[in-house]
């Protein structure tokens, strides 16, 4: 498709108008006739049993309808988060929930119960739990495991792993719970001109959305009604249908809008049908507000790492061998693969010619983790790019020309997957943004300013950069031209607040060359008749909904074309449309609004009443739904699938680093997307800046630091927990993108997200580091004390391994 | 409805009309018909009814976006609370309930508030201005929404209506602010979706634009 219509064109989002007048409506907006609130009694022991609850007296007070304890909602798989806890494993978690007229009266009631428990043993560090005989996060017996492909199990490593290294400065490397080489690494390393093996660090730091995970919900006509915080829509429903004992249609879920979740709200979660529950149990409409306090509970946080990471390097800067040794802390309940991610990402990022990989994802008593925004990859882009530099120095080479010496290209291999082949990538196009970004931020030119001094300020100069694998396939697409002449584009997919559903809804349009005031997105309630989609998440949405909507609109082209033949004469090969018409060279034509008509007279597949096999139910049952209606396009991407679409991101920043206080400032940055064709260039640009922002806090900002004699955590405030304000930032960033194709998409789009943040933070991280001579923290965040400590000659703090730390 | 003197306001009494006439009016009229589902929960919903720690509900006049609400107000009940439970006004988002985020910020007699930290009562004789109140009385959008909507200003949109409201405060008392002041000035509204630059974007565009109006 050439001579784009609306791809690449900026366009006004219908939701953007609600956002700013404040109509949009959040999960916390909703209110129902005779809605009551409730509260949650949270553990206050990083680790007990609740041998007892004594509610009697709190169960009389005035106002107060209920309670809701763990019997009454059935337990997930082994692992998993419960919504309401009997074995508590963090401060925080949920043992039970009081309901009542006003939250006053259930955090009175709260406050009246008695809760008798048993404390038990706790840890906050992964390296005690592999310990032999050394504490366990959980009581049923588990210490590893992780969301797909690793059931719970124990792993203890032998005392002798330990004794052979120095405590705290080396990681033991016991045995781990999953590995994968490729290549000769041994051999690869000898022929390297410098190598290095470090331990690392890399913190957890929370998804911080703005909207707290607030719910409402209901029962009407034997149908449950959830108003959620979530990033997806239909992806989300059969597991909250499950969490709720239902079937799909028998809930009705409602997340038109979500206040940001950046990973954490990628689909149902555990405490969302604690409101369901307790209304099922009441008889009455129940909302339950979370708390910001709460939201550090039961909002995640990203996996945190402790690792050793082993690289060489030719005299020409390529990367032949790397051996990495990740150890997860993965919070209390099974969490994300963060670990395998980071290997995956250098494998692809750096395409060594021999590389091991071994992980290990160990709970803690930290609160349920999930992915963040690059889960993985972002955490060994700001390990893996400073030891790049480290190595640039070494080797006297510019710093750029190295990561492009290493980059992968079009068809170039990941990691080894399960089957031991390599995946393939169909476009890979790092290297292009380092070459923009290099340009738009004036490399040559500013390097002459690194390690410039002004006082007691220093500028230091960093690039940086980030992948993320970024597509799926085999969604289903479902669309509905009327006989109002609009097009109606349903749209299973959430509301990140990318503005994506209407961006890759305009593949429909474009497909159909029809205008775009002359389209409807129907999205946000499951009542709106929804396809089977995936969620949004992992930086899928541009690749994933573009082809189900382009499918979905061959469908409807082709039978628009056999519309007009049959009423035209001709044949279907005859005709084209444009302008809302389906016409023929000779001059017949049709409007779109007439053959809605005729689909309709039609009936059998053009309105829907016959419908292709291979679609999920839940667009079986939402085409069924609008049979009748018009004339329908529905059909399941079965379009090739030719590897792992991945999406990059490069990143330029330019700081003053005060050596006396450990303080920078961002003077410049400069961040360039490699996400195939640019669908929504506005949409992008803000993708682009606010990946670079969160990543500004990952790299120098946030971490979670827990107690590590009481378990308890230090900070639950965003003063605390500092995620990056206006003051952070420079005055004005500025973005680019490659904007060439991916071959594997019919419009050649790819994924945007999660790697903007890895880019922009391993930028920072190198900027630090060019300022600093070239020292290398191994470590996230670095904090100013850090950098204070260094030009002070002082050792610091944390031991290299000590993890959860201030 | 007549104008409540302060002294009315003061003494939480409506002007010429029981409190009992009073709630039926607005009900009838519709003026209060986004808080009326709420009444079927109690009006107390955020609060605690009648009792010792959090004291009684006391009616009292609230000046909201140039109108006058009668409301029921706690002793103890923040501004936020009031507008998202008793008035209707959900546009006001709660996002920390401690004065950290910004989400909660209206604008009371021309500057920017977090009204989850500011208690009703204090304003009762002030004036309050809501996202809801920003756009014109046909839906015409103030300058700073426009340019937010052209900017593109807003990613989840949650942070969105403290955002407007911080930059409205701004540009009453600095039509014409530099890029590096309007940040300071934005400085106490989070946003992690980063949209930052694009709201200064909005921020500097609506003041071009004339946006003090």
């Amino acid at each position: 498709m050439n001579n784009f219509k609306h791809i690449g064109k900026d366009f006004i989002p219908h939701d953007v108008v609600a956002k700013v007048t404040g109509t949009a409506k959040y999960a916390e907006d909703f209110r129902a006739d005779g809605m009551v609130f409730c509260r949650l009694l949270t553990s206050p022991m990083p680790h007990a049993r609740v041998k007892n609850i004594d509610a009697a007296a709190a169960l009389k007070m005035e106002g107060v309808l209920g309670m809701l304890t763990a019997d009454d909602i059935p337990a997930g798989p082994p692992g998993f988060a419960p919504s309401l806890a009997k074995e508590p494993m963090y401060v925080g978690e949920p043992i039970l929930a009081v309901a009542a007229l006003s939250e006053q009266a259930a955090e009175d009631a709260i406050a009246a119960i008695k809760i008798d428990y048993e404390p038990l043993p706790f840890t906050h560090d992964p390296l005690e739990s592999l310990f032999p005989g050394g504490k366990d996060a959980r009581g049923d017996g588990f210490n590893i495991g992780t969301l797909a492909g690793l059931p719970p199990g124990k792993i203890k490593w032998a005392a002798a792993d330990f004794a052979r290294v120095k405590q705290g400065e080396q990681l033991p490397m016991g045995k781990p719970a999953e590995e994968w080489n490729f290549g000769d690494v041994e051999a690869e390393f000898k022929k390297c001109k410098v190598v290095y093996e470090e331990p690392f660090v890399t913190a957890s730091l929370a998804h911080h959305s703005m909207e707290p995970r607030s719910a409402m919900a209901y029962w009407q006509n034997g149908k449950c009604f959830v108003h959620a915080s979530l990033q997806s829509q239909s992806f989300a429903l059969p597991p909250l249908a499950q969490m709720l004992g239902l079937k799909p249609e028998e809930v009705v879920l409602i997340a038109e809008y979500c206040g940001g979740g950046f990973g954490s709200k990628g689909s149902a979660y555990p405490c969302m049908v604690i409101p369901a529950y307790m209304s099922k149990k009441i008889g009455k409409p129940v909302m339950m507000r979370i708390s910001r306090a709460e939201e550090y509970y039961l909002g995640s946080a990203r996996n945190a790492f402790q690792g050793n990471i082993k690289v060489g390097f030719d005299a020409s800067g390529k990367l032949l061998a790397a051996d990495v040794y990740v150890v997860q802390d993965s919070g209390a309940h099974i969490s994300f693969w963060d670990y395998r991610a980071f290997g995956d990402a250098l494998a692809l990022v750096y395409q060594p010619n021999a590389m091991r990989w071994r992980g290990l994802p160990v709970f803690t008593n930290a609160p349920t983790r999930t992915a963040q925004r690059g889960p993985g990859q972002n955490q060994l882009a700001c390990i893996m790019e400073p030891l790049v530099d480290r190595a640039a120095r070494e080797l006297k080479l510019d710093r750029v020309a190295i990561r492009q010496k290493n980059n992968p290209v079009n068809g170039s291999a990941g990691s080894p997957g399960p089957d031991g082949k390599r995946t393939v990538v169909p476009s890979a196009y790092l290297r292009d943004a380092l070459d923009k970004g290099k340009a738009k931020f004036n490399w040559a030119e500013r390097m002459k300013r690194s390690g410039q001094k002004n006082g007691p300020r220093v500028t230091g100069i960093g690039v940086g950069q980030a992948f993320h694998p970024s597509g799926f396939a085999g969604f289903d697409g479902l669309l509905c031209l009327k006989p109002d002449g609009k097009l109606y584009i349903h749209t299973g997919v959430g509301n990140l607040g990318t503005f994506s559903h209407s961006g890759t809804s305009r593949i429909a349009a474009e497909v159909l060359k029809i205008e775009w005031d002359n389209c409807v997105i129907e999205r946000g309630d499951s009542r709106k008749n929804l396809p089977w989609n995936i969620g949004q998440f992992g930086s899928n949405t541009s690749y994933t909904m573009t082809r189900t909507n382009y499918v979905a609109a061959q469908d409807m082209l082709v039978k628009l074309k056999e519309i007009a033949a049959q009423d035209l004469g001709g044949k279907p090969d005859d005709y084209d449309v444009d302008g809302s018409k389906v016409f023929a060279k000779s001059g017949k034509s049709m409007t779109y609004a007439d053959a809605a008509k005729r689909a309709i007279a039609l009936g059998g597949k053009f309105d829907g009443h016959e419908l292709p096999k291979d679609i999920n139910p839940m667009t079986q049952a939402s085409a069924t739904a609008l049979a009748g209606t018009g004339l329908i396009g529905v059909a399941k991407d079965n379009l090739p699938w030719t590897g792992q679409p991945s999406a990059f991101a490069a990143c330029f920043i330019e700081i003053e680093l005060d050596t006396e206080t450990g303080m920078h400032r961002i003077v410049d940055l400069v961040s360039v997307a490699d996400c195939g064709t640019v669908i929504h260039p506005m949409g992008l640009a803000t993708q682009i800046k606010g990946g670079a922002v969160q990543g500004i806090g990952m790299a120098t900002l946030e971490r979670l630091v827990f107690d590590p004699q009481n378990g308890l955590p230090a900070n639950v405030g965003l003063h605390q927990q500092k995620p990056p304000s206006y003051l952070d930032l420079p005055t004005e960033m500025f973005t680019d993108a490659v904007d060439k194709p991916d071959p594997s998409n019919p419009v050649g789009a790819k994924g945007i997200g999660e790697p903007l943040m890895g880019a922009s933070a391993s930028a920072l991280l190198c900027a630090i580091s060019d300022a600093m001579g070239g020292h290398v923290f191994n470590r996230t965040p670095v904090l100013p004390d850090m950098i204070v400590n260094h030009f002070a000659g002082r050792p610091q703090p944390r031991k290299p391994l000590s993890i959860n730390t201030q | 409805m007549s104008q409540p003197t302060a002294a009315d306001a003061a003494t939480g009494q409506a002007p010429g009309y029981s409190r009992r006439e009073f709630i039926k009016r607005v009900i009838a009229s519709g003026a209060a018909v986004s808080a009326a589902a709420y009444l079927y929960g109690g009006l107390t919903g955020c609060g605690r009814k009648g009792r010792a720690a959090g004291g009684v509900e006391r009616l009292i006049s609230l000046n909201v976006n140039g109108q006058v609400r009668r409301v029921d107000v706690l002793p103890n009940e923040t501004l936020a609370m009031t507008l998202r439970y008793k008035l209707g006004l959900t546009g006001t988002k709660l996002g920390c309930d401690r004065g950290e985020c910004g989400a909660c910020t209206v604008v009371i007699d021309d500057v920017a508030y977090n009204s989850c930290s500011t208690l009703t009562h204090t304003v009762r004789t002030r004036k309050v201005l809501t996202i809801e109140g920003l756009a014109g009385p046909n839906g015409e959008l103030h300058p700073v929404q426009k340019a937010f909507v052209e900017e593109l200003s807003p990613q989840c949109g949650f942070c969105t209506p403290g955002q407007c409201m911080s930059a409205v405060a701004l540009l009453k008392h600095n039509p014409k602010p530099t890029r590096d002041e309007a940040r300071v000035a934005m400085s106490g509204n989070l946003c992690r979706c980063g949209a930052y630059d694009n709201y200064l974007n909005g921020v500097m565009r609506a003041a071009a634009e004339g946006g003090a109006a």
